[in-house]
C-alpha cells in the first residue's frame, strides 16, 4: 500500500522543527554572551550524541527513561489531569524494582526481569494513583500535591538506602542500594555499546500507549474526558474512575522507566537516581504532541541531548545544565507556536486573500 | 523548653518569611486568574541573582533591588508568552522553572567555580527592636529578625487594603472573575494581568533572594526546592486573601523550622524524614482546605478579545 503523504502531515512537522531550531539560536546567543565557542559546544555536543556506535547506544539509552516519563506526561494530560509527578513515580518505581531485583535468587533470568520490571510498573502507578484519589476525595490541586509527593517519595528513598535496603558492604560512603542480581540485568543489544534492552521495551510502551488511547474504551472515554468533562459526563461515563485509570497508567509508565533504568544502566539505587527524568519527560510530551510517535523522536532528541552535553561540558568546560536551558526554549516555543505562525503574517494574508479572490472569478 | 519555643518560634517566622514575600505576589496574580506555577523557577533566579548583585554591588539591599529586576524581567516572558500569546499557564510555568535551574546552575558554576568556598557577600543582618526585643519568649522570636521579615509581615495589611478597598484590587479581583465584562467597562483585562504578573515576578524574587541572604549567606543548586509550589499552596490554603495566606506560610514555615529542630535536637530521627515534613504539611494542608471558597472564575483561562 502506498502511503500519500498529505500537506497536513509536513505541516505538522513545522512548529516543532521550528521550535527546536529556534531555540538552538537562542541557546547560541545565551552560551555566546557568557563567553563560550557555540560552534564548539553544539560540535561537541552532536559527536557525543551520534559520533560512534557506543554514542548511539548511549543517546538510546538516555532516551528510554525519558520517553516513558513523556508516555507519563501525556497519557495523563489526554485524560485532563497535569501529572507533574513523573519524578517521583520514577524513584518509587525504581525502589520496587530495587527490592525485586535484589532478592529472588535462582529465578531464571526471563522470569525475574518480567516480575521487576512489573514491580517497578506497579511501584509507580501505585504512587501516582495517590495524586488521584487525593484529586477526587479532597479536590486537591495535582500542580501541588505531584510536587510534594516528589520530594517525599526522593526523601524516602534516600531513607531506603541509608537503612533497610544499605548495601553494608559497599566501599563508598555514599548510601546506595545493593547492586541488582545479575539475573535481572537487562542483556546488551549491540557488544561494546553500553545499549541495553530498554529501547525495545520503550517502544513497547509507546505502541501500547497508540492502541490504548485509539482502539479501547477506557483509552476513547479518558481522551473524551481530557477534552471535556462535561461532555463526558452527559455520556454517562464515570469521571473519578477512568481518571483514576488514567493516572495509575501514568505512573506506571514512570515507574517502568525507573525500573529499566535501575536494570539497565544504574543496577543500585543512589541518590539522585534520576537525572531529573521526570521533568525531562514534559518536554518530551509537548515537544511530541503528545502523539505516540512524536513522544518516540522527541524522546530520542532529549537522550541526544543528554548523552551529548557530557562530551560538550568535557571540551568546552560548559555545564550539562545548559541543556536545561535548551529544553524550556523548545517547550517555550513550542507552546507559544502561534508566534511562528506564517498564516497570521502579513504577507502570507495578502497572498491568501488574491488567492480566494481569483478562486472567486474562475 | 522555653529556649526552644523562642528558637522554634524564631525559626518557623524566619521559614515563613521567603514563602510570605513571594505569597503576597502570587497572590494578585492568582486573583487575576493566572496560576503562576513558575514561582519556583522566579524565586530560584532570585535567590541567585541576589547573591551575585550583592557580590557586585557590596549592598544587600542594591542586591536585592538587582534581583527584583531580573526575575520582572523573567516574568515578562511569563507575561508575553501567558497573556500575549494565550499560552497554557502550567506549560509555560514548567518551562520557566526549568529555565531557571538550567540557568543559575550554569551561571552560578560560572562564577563562583564548582568547589571553592562561596564568595562572602552583604546578607541580611538581624536587626533587634530596642525595647521589644527584650519581652520574654516571644521579644527574641518576633521582634529579633531582619528588616525583610518586619516589612513582609507588616505589608499584609497593606496588601489586604489593596486588595479590597481600592481601585486596584477591584481591578485585579474583576478581572480574575469576569475578564468579558470588565473589557466592556473599558478595563485592560491585558494590561492588568500583565502588571500582576509582573508585580508577582517581582515579589518572587525578593523571596527568593531572602532564602539565599535571609536564611543562608549563599547559594546552592536547586536551593529553593518545591518552596514556589508550597507559595502556591499557600494562596490556594489561605483562601485567596491576605491574612489567609500569612497564616498558611506560618503554618508550612513550621515544616521547615520543625525540620531544623528535629535535625538539631533529635539524633534518633533519621533525616529524610524531617526533611519531608514541610512537603507532607504542605500536602495535608492542600487536602485540608476542601475548597469552602471557589478560586476566581477565570482561573487559568487565557482572554481572547472579541
Amino acid at each position: 500500500m502506498r502511503s500519500k503523504l498529505k500537506p497536513e502531515k509536513i505541516f505538522q512537522l513545522y512548529f516543532p522543527i521550528v521550535a527546536i531550531l529556534a531555540a538552538l539560536l537562542l541557546t547560541a546567543i545565551v552560551i555566546s554572551v557568557m563567553g563560550f565557542n557555540f560552534v564548539e559546544a553544539i560540535q561537541a555536543l552532536f559527536v557525543g550524541a551520534f559520533g560512534s556506535l557506543g554514542a548511539i547506544g548511549e543517546t538510546l539509552n538516555k532516551a528510554t527513561p525519558v520517553i516513558l516519563t513523556g508516555l507519563s506526561y501525556a497519557i495523563a494530560q489526554k485524560c485532563g489531569i497535569i501529572n507533574l509527578g513523573a519524578e517521583g513515580q520514577l524513584y518509587m518505581g525504581a525502589l520496587a524494582a530495587t527490592i525485586v531485583g535484589t532478592n529472588l535468587n535462582g529465578t531464571p533470568s526471563v522470569i525475574h526481569i518480567t516480575i521487576t520490571l512489573i514491580a517497578g510498573f506497579l511501584g509507580g502507578a501505585l504512587y501516582g494513583i495517590i495524586v488521584g484519589l487525593l484529586k477526587n476525595l479532597f479536590d486537591a490541586s495535582e500542580l501541588i500535591t505531584t510536587i510534594m509527593l516528589n520530594y517525599i517519595a526522593m526523601a524516602f528513598c534516600g531513607w531506603c538506602i541509608s537503612f533497610p535496603l544499605k548495601d553494608t558492604e559497599a566501599t563508598s560512603n555514599f548510601p546506595q542500594s545493593r547492586a541488582v542480581l545479575e539475573s535481572v540485568q537487562l542483556p546488551r543489544l549491540i557488544s561494546g555499546t553500553r545499549l541495553h534492552a530498554g529501547i525495545i521495551l520503550a517502544v513497547l510502551a509507546i505502541v501500547f500507549y497508540y492502541v490504548f488511547l485509539k482502539y479501547t474504551k477506557k483509552g476513547f472515554e479518558m481522551r473524551t474526558i481530557g477534552l471535556s468533562r462535561s461532555v463526558a459526563q452527559n455520556a454517562g461515563m464515570r469521571l473519578s474512575t477512568t481518571s483514576l485509570l488514567a493516572i495509575f497508567i501514568a505512573g506506571g509508565f514512570a515507574g517502568l522507566g525507573g525500573a529499566i533504568e535501575l536494570l539497565g544502566v544504574q543496577f543500585r539505587l543512589i541518590n539522585a537516581f534520576s537525572l531529573n527524568f521526570g521533568f525531562d519527560g514534559i518536554a518530551v510530551a509537548l515537544l511530541g504532541n503528545s502523539n505516540a510517535l512524536g513522544i518516540g523522536l522527541s524522546g530520542i532528541l532529549f537522550g541526544a541531548l543528554r548523552s551529548g552535553s557530557n562530551r560538550m561540558q568535557m571540551i568546552t568546560k560548559l555545564p550539562v545544565a545548559v541543556i536545561y536551558m535548551i529544553q524550556s526554549f523548545i517547550i517555550l516555543f513550542v507552546i507559544g507556536r502561534s508566534m511562528f505562525d506564517f498564516r497570521k503574517l502579513r504577507v502570507y494574508k495578502r497572498f491568501a486573500k488574491r488567492k480566494m479572490l481569483q478562486g472567486e472569478k474562475t | 523548653m522555653i529556649d526552644t519555643i523562642t528558637s522554634f518560634l524564631a525559626s518557623d517566622i524566619r521559614t515563613a518569611t521567603p514563602l510570605l514575600i513571594a505569597g503576597l505576589g502570587i497572590l494578585f496574580s492568582s486573583r487575576a486568574g493566572i496560576v503562576n506555577v513558575g514561582t519556583e523557577g522566579f524565586m530560584l533566579v532570585g535567590a541567585l541573582a541576589g547573591v551575585v548583585g550583592s557580590w557586585l554591588t557590596n549592598s544587600s539591599l542594591l542586591g536585592s533591588l538587582f534581583a527584583m529586576g531580573v526575575t520582572v524581567l523573567l516574568a515578562a516572558i511569563f507575561a508575553f508568552f501567558v497573556v500575549y500569546l494565550r499560552a497554557d499557564q502550567t506549560v509555560v510555568g514548567v518551562a520557566i522553572n526549568t529555565f531557571a535551574l538550567g540557568a543559575t546552575t550554569t551561571l552560578n558554576r560560572i562564577l563562583f567555580g564548582m568547589n571553592t568556598s562561596p564568595p562572602l557577600i552583604n546578607v541580611f543582618d538581624v536587626v533587634p527592636i530596642p525595647g521589644l526585643s527584650k519581652i520574654p519568649i516571644i521579644g527574641d522570636a518576633l521582634f529579633s529578625q531582619p528588616l525583610l521579615t518586619y516589612l513582609a509581615f507588616l505589608s499584609v495589611p497593606i496588601a489586604w487594603f489593596v486588595m479590597y478597598k481600592t481601585h486596584i484590587g477591584l481591578k485585579v479581583r474583576a478581572v480574575g472573575e469576569n475578564p468579558r465584562a470588565c473589557d466592556t467597562l473599558g478595563i485592560s483585562v491585558t494590561k492588568v494581568r500583565t502588571g500582576a504578573i509582573l508585580f508577582s515576578g517581582a515579589l518572587a524574587g525578593l523571596g527568593g533572594v531572602f532564602i539565599s541572604m535571609g536564611q543562608l549567606s549563599f547559594f546552592t543548586e536547586d536551593m529553593v526546592s518545591g518552596r514556589g509550589y508550597m507559595v502556591l499552596a499557600a494562596v490556594v490554603f489561605g483562601r485567596n486573601n491576605p491574612v489567609g495566606v500569612m497564616l498558611a506560610t506560618l503554618i508550612f514555615g513550621a515544616g521547615d523550622a520543625l525540620m531544623y529542630q528535629i535535625q538539631a535536637a533529635m539524633s534518633g530521627v533519621p533525616y529524610q524524614f524531617s526533611m519531608m515534613l514541610p512537603y507532607l504539611i504542605t500536602l495535608i494542608a492542600v487536602c485540608a482546605f476542601k475548597s469552602k471558597t471557589r478560586p476566581p472564575a477565570a482561573t487559568g483561562i487565557p482572554y481572547v478579545k472579541e
